[in-house]
Parts: structure tokens; C-alpha cells; sequence
């Protein structure tokens, strides 16, 4: 199709108008529990338009919920970052690292956060009230964290052999090596990978949230599935996929920041 | 006394079966000051040369010594300027070889180490292009920027690896008249690597060729006998230019047709010898005739 103007505003209306309409129709025909957009809107309404208003435990803004969930994230994501990222250096660096711990990274890789949260929740056991937040703080970390460790590991093994040979000729120390070439060498990668886990780490909260019922996104929407309201189902769909988005836009903008030529 | 001297040096890569030998006995001495030039195929091994006596690499036998102390490993006192400039991209003009200078001059005031990078950028000619990254410099820019930091170092020894080869021919030439105003400032021990012949010539006090690989060598030293400053309009005409030049030639491309390949091939023939009937035969015993079965191979040269 031949581009025209506004076609970037226009064409993506026009794809969400036919995505409501299809759901409209569902709802009205062969899933008649599925509340329709208009009702999902009504239902709504107080939460979009109060977006940080607390009522109670479980009935605050969709923003406080969203908020409360990055927070969760954040902290998580950047416990990720900083075990992930020297682990990749040296399974990038040391073959014999690589040998020791690629198995075991790549048995764990695939494992999904549903199962990872009962083990952080033992884990923390002790921690009385805490334990679900440490135990959520772990399932997030440990979840996002591969795709820091296996990215820095590729850009580190790709760092071209000049770098390494200039720094060999200035006879650059180790940490010298480290911090003036390996490390922005590797960026371009390593953001990639971070960018990556982002989206692991706000795929994971929501899981996280449901089975612990903390107040957030995630637990606001296994709460109403519960309490039988179905609207602030799909309310919760839609802000966690339009934050997700937001995320990953940032981190691209980030990410291109640091490609280097 | 030679400065820097290889003494049937040798080196290959791969491991016993299917090792291939890149040089072969290689000797060769260069004097303090002198400005030296290997010519030789693309692929002979020129890098593994210029990687042994830098110390990136460790000859398989044979010494490699510089001013009398046996090469180990790279340092500061031999400036690298590779083929495919080195420079890192994360960084300006200026911190490039600010990265160098602040590692061979750690004793430096800040300001010392900053007037010294800046009296390199200048004399490359790049002082308006110091904050510039790699990225946006030509290729001839991003080399000189490689020179001026190989310079910067203040090496015993500056080793040239086709500096110019990716350039095309017009900043060649530039290029090789600021090699050669550099060179005679600094006076520094240069051995440069090319596969020009003419760059050899142009530039150096001896020409030394490399024959084609695998198992490379050098061959006879020619000493280029053109009075400096060379002149490249003149140099065309000279007849000793002309000389050096089909000699170098020469040597390479015999160098290269030593190597033909040979191999050996199985032929099938009919197992008979045609029977000279001229001869008169001899009733009872006859002559057994030749088989030729019992040529089994031979060999027959390719190109």
C-alpha cells in the first residue's frame, strides 16, 4: 500500500478499531460471559480517570497498582543486571567457566517463572512478612536474568581481535583492558540483553503478583477474577501490555544510544 | 651490531596433521635508523611477520631480538600501525591517543600528557579533526590517526602492516609523502610491510622480497640507492628506479613459479608394446616385450 500522511496515526487506528469490533462481536455472540468494550469501559472508568485515588488494599488507581509493580520490577531487574552481567563477562572470558556453568544456565534458561516463585517463597521463608516480596524479587531476578548473561557473553567473545590487540601493544592492565575496551565493546550487547530482560522482568511480575496477591497490577487482576468482575480483567491486559510497550520503547532508545560503529 | 635481528625464524599454524608452515627460515637484520620494506604476495604471510616481530606471536623456532633482548611478548617500544587502523570507535581522535600516551608516559602532568597527544594529532595534519570518532574519518584520516598514535608512544621502532592497502591510490600517494616527511623528522627504525612494490621503493632505504606462500621466505636485500628526498614525478624516469623494480619483480614472480604444483597422476594404458616388426624374429625364443604395467605413475607438472 502507497504511504500517505498521518498513515502512521491512521493505519494503527484503524487496526485497533478492527481488533474492538472483533471483540465486540464475540462478546455479543459466542462469548456471551466476555464483557463488551462499552461495559469494560463503564466498569473502568473510575479507575483510569482516578489513576492514583486509594480506596482500600485492592481497590486503588490503575496507575498506584502500575506503580507499585515498577517499583517491584526495578528492583528486581537491577538485581538481575548486576549478577547477570559479570556472569556473562566471564563466561565470555574463561572457556573453562563456560564449560563449568553453560550446562547448568542453559537447564535452568527455560524455566518457567510459575515455577521458580514456590522455591523463592520457601527460600524466604523465615523472612516472615517479607517473604512473598523477597520471594517475588528472586522469581524476577532469576528470570530475566539470562538473556544479560548469555548477550554479554556473546559480545564479550566478539570483541574483534584488534581491540585486543591494541590493547596487548599498550601493554593496558587488566582492569585497564576491562574498562577501556572489553566494556564498551561489549555495551551494544549488553543493552540488547538488557532490553531483553526488561521484558522478562514485567512478563514475570504479573505472575509473581497473582500468587502472592500483593497489591499491583498482576494481584489487582487475579482479585477481580476472583471477586467476578471481568472488566478490570481486560483493564489490566491492556496496561500491562501499553507499560510493556512504554518499557521496551525506553530501553531502545537507551540501547541506541550505545551502538557504537 | 644489528638492531632488530630474526634468525631462521619459522612459524605455522594448526597442529601436527594438518599443520601448515606460513614462514620458513626467515633472516633478516635492520640497523638503527633504517627504514626497511618486505614486499611480497597478499596471503605469503606478511602479517605473521610483522605479528612475530611485534610479539603477538611467538616464533615456532628460531629467535626474534630487538636491540639485543629477545622479543616476548608486544609492548610500547614497537608502534603498530595495522592494516585495518585498530582504532577504537568509542572513543574521539584525541582519547585514542591520549589512551596511548597515558599509558607509556604514566609520570606525565595531565597538561604534559594532553600538549604531547595534541603535538601528534598535529603533526598528522588532524588538529581540526580531534573530536571526531573513527566513524566519521575517511580511511586515510583514521590511518593517520593510527600512525600519530603508533608515533605518540615514542617507539624504538615503528612496524608498518600495509598501512596503506585499503586507501585508494590518490591518498596512497599523499600518504606515503607523509610517511616519508614523518620519517625523515623522527628518524625512527621503520619496517613496512606492502604489497607494493613501488611503496617499498619510494619509501625505503632496503627492499626485501617475500616469496609466496606457504612457507614463505625472504629473499636477497636490495638496497634502494635513490638519494632522498625522492621526488615521485622524477622517480619515474630514474633509471635506477626502473632497475630495482624489475628486479623485485622478478624475484617475486620467480619466487611464485618455483611453487608450481605438482601432482601425480594414475595412467591407464592398453598393456601392450607395439611390436617392431623391422627387427626379424627369432624362431624359438622370443624377446619378452616391455609391459607396461610396470610403469605404475608419473608425474606431470600443473599449473
Amino acid at each position: 500500500m502507497k504511504s500517505f500522511k498521518l498513515d502512521w496515526l491512521i493505519l494503527p487506528l484503524i487496526g485497533i478499531a478492527l481488533v474492538v469490533l472483533a471483540w465486540q462481536v464475540s462478546s455479543k455472540t459466542w462469548a456471551k460471559e466476555l464483557p463488551t468494550p462499552k461495559k469494560t469501559w463503564d466498569a473502568s472508568k473510575d479507575y483510569v480517570m482516578k489513576p492514583f485515588e486509594k480506596r482500600g488494599e485492592m481497590d486503588q488507581g490503575i496507575l498506584r497498582f502500575t506503580w507499585y509493580s515498577l517499583i517491584l520490577v526495578a528492583k528486581g531487574y537491577a538485581l538481575a543486571l548486576l549478577v547477570g552481567t559479570p556472569v556473562g563477562f566471564f563466561l565470555g572470558l574463561s572457556k573453562a567457566f563456560t564449560k563449568t556453568f553453560d550446562p547448568i544456565i542453559q537447564v535452568l534458561r527455560p524455566v518457567s517463572p510459575l515455577a521458580w516463585l514456590p522455591l523463592g517463597l520457601v527460600l524466604f521463608l523465615g523472612a516472615g512478612k517479607q517473604a512473598s516480596e523477597l520471594g517475588a524479587l528472586f522469581t524476577i531476578a532469576i528470570c530475566s536474568m539470562w538473556p544479560t548473561v548469555l548477550n554479554t557473553a556473546v559480545g564479550v567473545r566478539a570483541v574483534p581481535q584488534d581491540y585486543l590487540n591494541v590493547a596487548k601493544v599498550l601493554k593496558l592492565s587488566r582492569w585497564k583492558t576491562l574498562t577501556k575496551v572489553l566494556i564498551p565493546a561489549t555495551l551494544p550487547y549488553m543493552f540488547t540483553g538488557f532490553r531483553l530482560s526488561l521484558g522478562i522482568a514485567w512478563l514475570v511480575i504479573v505472575a509473581a503478583e497473582m500468587l502472592t496477591g500483593r497489591p499491583g497490577v498482576g494481584g489487582f487482576l487475579w482479585q477481580e477474577y476472583n471477586a467476578l468482575v471481568y472488566e478490570h480483567i481486560i483493564l489490566c491486559i491492556i496496561t500491562i501490555g501499553v507499560v510493556g510497550f512504554v518499557l521496551d520503547r525506553l530501553m531502545s532508545l537507551v540501547e541506541s544510544r550505545f551502538k557504537t560503529a | 651490531m644489528p638492531y632488530l635481528e630474526l634468525k631462521s625464524v619459522s612459524k605455522g599454524y594448526g597442529v601436527n596433521g594438518s599443520r601448515s608452515e606460513v614462514l620458513r627460515d626467515i633472516n633478516f637484520t635492520v640497523e638503527k635508523g633504517e627504514f626497511v620494506a618486505i614486499v611480497g604476495y597478499s596471503g605469503a604471510g606478511k602479517t605473521t611477520l610483522i605479528s612475530l616481530i611485534a610479539g603477538l606471536l611467538r616464533p615456532d623456532t628460531g629467535t626474534a631480538t630487538l636491540n639485543d633482548l629477545e622479543i616476548t611478548a608486544p609492548g610500547p617500544d614497537r608502534g603498530i600501525v595495522f592494516q585495518n587502523y585498530s582504532l577504537l570507535p568509542w572513543l574521539t581522535v584525541f582519547e585514542n591517543i591520549l589512551l596511548a600516551v597515558d599509558q607509556v608516559f604514566p609520570n606525565y602532568s595531565p597538561e604534559k600528557k594532553r600538549q604531547h597527544a595534541e603535538q601528534f594529532i598535529a603533526m598528522v595534519n588532524l588538529t581540526p579533526a580531534r573530536e571526531k570518532r573513527p566513524s566519521e574519518l575517511s580511511g586515510g584520516m583514521k590511518q593517520r590517526v593510527s600512525v600519530a598514535r603508533a608515533l605518540a608512544m615514542d617507539p624504538q621502532i615503528l612496524l608498518l602492516d600495509e598501512p596503506l592497502s585499503a586507501l585508494d591510490a590518490l591518498t596512497r600517494a599523499t600518504l606515503q609523502d607523509e610517511i616519508s616527511r614523518i620519517w625523515s623528522e623522527s628518524r625512527k627504525t621503520v619496517v613496512l610491510i606492502t604489497n607494493d612494490v613501488d611503496e617499498g621503493i619510494y619509501l625505503a632505504d632496503r627492499i626485501i622480497p617475500l616469496s609466496a606462500g606457504p612457507g614463505a621466505t625472504l629473499g636477497p636485500s636490495f638496497t634502494v640507492d635513490i638519494p632522498r628526498p625522492r621526488d615521485r614525478k622524477e622517480l619515474n624516469h630514474e633509471p635506477r628506479f626502473k632497475r630495482l623494480r624489475r628486479e623485485v619483480m622478478e624475484w617475486l614472480i620467480a619466487s611464485n613459479k618455483k611453487k608450481a604444483v605438482t601432482l601425480t597422476k594414475n595412467l591407464v594404458l592398453p598393456d601392450i608394446m607395439p611390436e617392431d616388426l623391422s627387427v626379424p624374429r627369432q624362431l624359438g625364443g622370443r624377446t619378452k616385450p616391455i609391459r607396461r604395467s610396470e610403469i605404475k605413475a608419473e608425474v606431470v607438472e600443473m599449473n
